[in-house]
């Protein structure tokens, strides 16, 4: 199923944390849906990927071939009909508490302020609310909201809303990170910001990340490992490429970079294969 | 249009029926008599004269002061009963299957034709009004609270869940804020409920209170006292409804302003 793309450097750092026992381990994964007229929808079928330790892993595919669904089940919000979910080498039963999650939406709590959106999360870990708070504060710093710690979701424009949320997921210091497409409804530029203090937080303390997204030049610039999944339904890993691009990186410069479309090419090659099956299944379904 | 301009054509709207009302009740047209007879009609000046009267000689306030407790415990009560009730049935499917069409039957019937039985079951002291109140108020918040813990985003629980929130964290920082909105934005209606179940029992049968006062001028054919109470009324339910207003607005605070004011 994977297939290693021809890149420059096998980084020895990278084949070693694949060595140690992987943070998320999926092997044998189907996920089955019962459509409302009675059908079974298969939505992915037979899935093994390895998430290493202080790994990026992003996945990319197109619209609709169950990138969530693979997410939601690592996440422990979904179960997997057959198959099993491991993380840090125990099975996966219930939700998954050593795991972050972004959500595309926006997931905050909206009759809270920005402060106690993040400081809450540290309720269910017994943190005495004074101490909550002060680390939460913490935090907003942290992804540059100094100021706005009073200020409602609403009052917030959709990127500072994605910095509490990043703030809210990572003051429980998860050792897994789950990101569904999180950046999806910001502009361009905000994307970039936010992906670069995505690298920067994550680079301060590495954690296995699984990170969902259709935009593969985002997809390349975050991580050290894209996946690429076929079209659905009963969607597989059709190709599994390590991304050898020196870090720190900067979202932005990076895509200037000869290695950066080298890899670009390398996995459009096999992405667009499946992008052009999920189109014409999609022109097929409006006949 | 400017404000004061607006608030000017308000005024003018108000003082030119007055005016009307005045002339009809009072200028003599047929036979030295005015248009409108003022044993019908009374006139403004009565009406505000007696009005002050109630004010000045502080009988009315005893009625008031009974209209308003009906009122506040019809509404706490109502509204207790419908959070409990509403989250019971978002939360337990079965429970909600059960007795959705004996809910939807009690909701259908006109709570007046309730009132006698009431006044037999609970006298004709307070408590008659409190619960035909109740029977108005908690079925408003009863449904709010219940489309509110139904309708929590996905996501946002979801996120919660995330985040390791036990079923009791989930309640607090999560269905209750959310069913609190849903019962908020129906505060205005679920106190006015309270006090039409206040004022129509006390018209219905009663001692005291302001239905009772308006009751007691018609049997009298009392139009001046009537009408005057009538104007009491309408200063107290404005008092009532600012003063929710003013709750509103300190407890939905994190609500963008659009959403408030289509509420």
């Amino acid at each position: 199923m994977s297939q290693g793309a021809a890149l420059p450097v096998q980084s020895p750092s990278a084949s070693a944390a694949a060595a140690a026992r992987p943070d998320v381990c999926l092997r044998g994964l189907d996920i089955t849906f019962a459509l409302k007229t009675g059908e079974l929808h298969a939505a992915v079928k037979n899935i093994d990927l390895d998430i290493a330790p202080g790994e990026f892993v992003t996945i990319v595919g197109p619209t609709g071939c169950g990138k969530s669904t693979l997410l939601n089940a690592t996440a422990g919000l979904l179960k997997p009909s057959a198959g099993h979910v491991e993380i840090q080498g125990a099975a996966l039963n219930g939700l998954n508490g050593k795991a972050g999650y972004l959500f595309q939406a926006d997931a905050l709590m909206p009759w809270k302020t920005a402060i106690d959106n993040v400081a809450v999360a540290l309720e269910p870990m017994g943190v005495p609310k004074a101490e909550a708070l002060k680390r939460a504060q913490d935090w907003l710093a942290r992804v540059g909201l100094k100021g706005f710690a009073q200020r409602y979701p609403h009052m917030l424009s959709g990127g500072q809303r994605k910095r509490v949320a990043l703030a809210q997921m990572l003051i429980r210091d998860p050792q897994i990170l789950l990101m569904d497409e999180p950046f999806g409804p910001l502009d361009a530029q905000t994307r970039q910001i936010m992906g670069n203090l995505l690298l920067d937080l994550w680079a301060a303390n590495k954690k296995a990340v699984m990170f969902v997204t259709h935009d593969l030049e985002e997809a390349i610039a975050l991580s050290d490992r894209v996946v690429v999944m076929s079209a659905g339904p009963a969607a597989g890993i059709v190709g599994d490429f390590r991304v050898e691009l020196p870090r720190p990186r900067d979202i932005a410069e990076i895509r200037t970079e000869p290695a950066f479309h080298a890899i670009h090419k390398a996995i459009w090659a096999s992405l667009r294969v499946e992008v052009q099956k999920a189109y014409s299944q999609g022109e097929e379904a409006q006949q | 249009m400017n404000r004061v301009t607006l608030i000017a054509l308000q005024l003018l709207v108000g003082v030119a029926f007055l005016l009307v009302w005045h002339l009809l009740t009072t200028v003599p047209v047929v036979d030295g008599k005015p248009l409108f007879a003022p044993f019908f009609f009374s006139t403004p000046l009565e009406v505000l004269a007696r009005t002050w009267k109630d004010f000045a000689s502080g009988e009315i306030w005893r009625h008031l002061g009974i209209t308003l407790l009906e009122t506040v415990l019809a509404f706490a009560i109502g509204a207790a009963g419908g959070i409990v009730v509403g989250f019971a049935f978002a939360r337990r499917e079965l429970l909600a299957a059960v007795f959705d069409p004996y809910v939807k039957a009690a909701n259908a019937l006109p709570r007046v034709v309730l009132a006698p039985i009431f006044a037999l079951w609970f006298g004709l002291g307070i408590w008659s009004k409190v619960a035909l109140g109740f029977t108005l108020v908690f079925f408003i918040v009863f449904f709010n609270v219940y489309q509110g813990v139904k309708e929590v985003s996905p996501t946002v629980l979801a996120n919660a869940r995330m985040l390791g929130m036990n079923e009791r964290q989930l309640l607090r920082h999560v269905y209750w804020p959310a069913a609190l909105t849903w019962m908020f934005s129906s505060l205005h209606t679920s106190v006015g409920f309270a006090l039409v179940g206040a004022v129509v029992g006390e018209y219905l049968g009663s001692a005291g209170g302001l239905g009772y006062k308006i009751h007691e001028a018609e049997s009298v054919f009392d139009v001046t006292g009537v009408f005057s109470g009538m104007v009491i009324l309408t200063i107290f339910v404005i008092v009532l409804d600012t003063f929710v207003t003013a709750i509103e607005n300190r407890l939905l605070v994190w609500r963008p302003d659009t959403a408030a004011k289509t509420a």
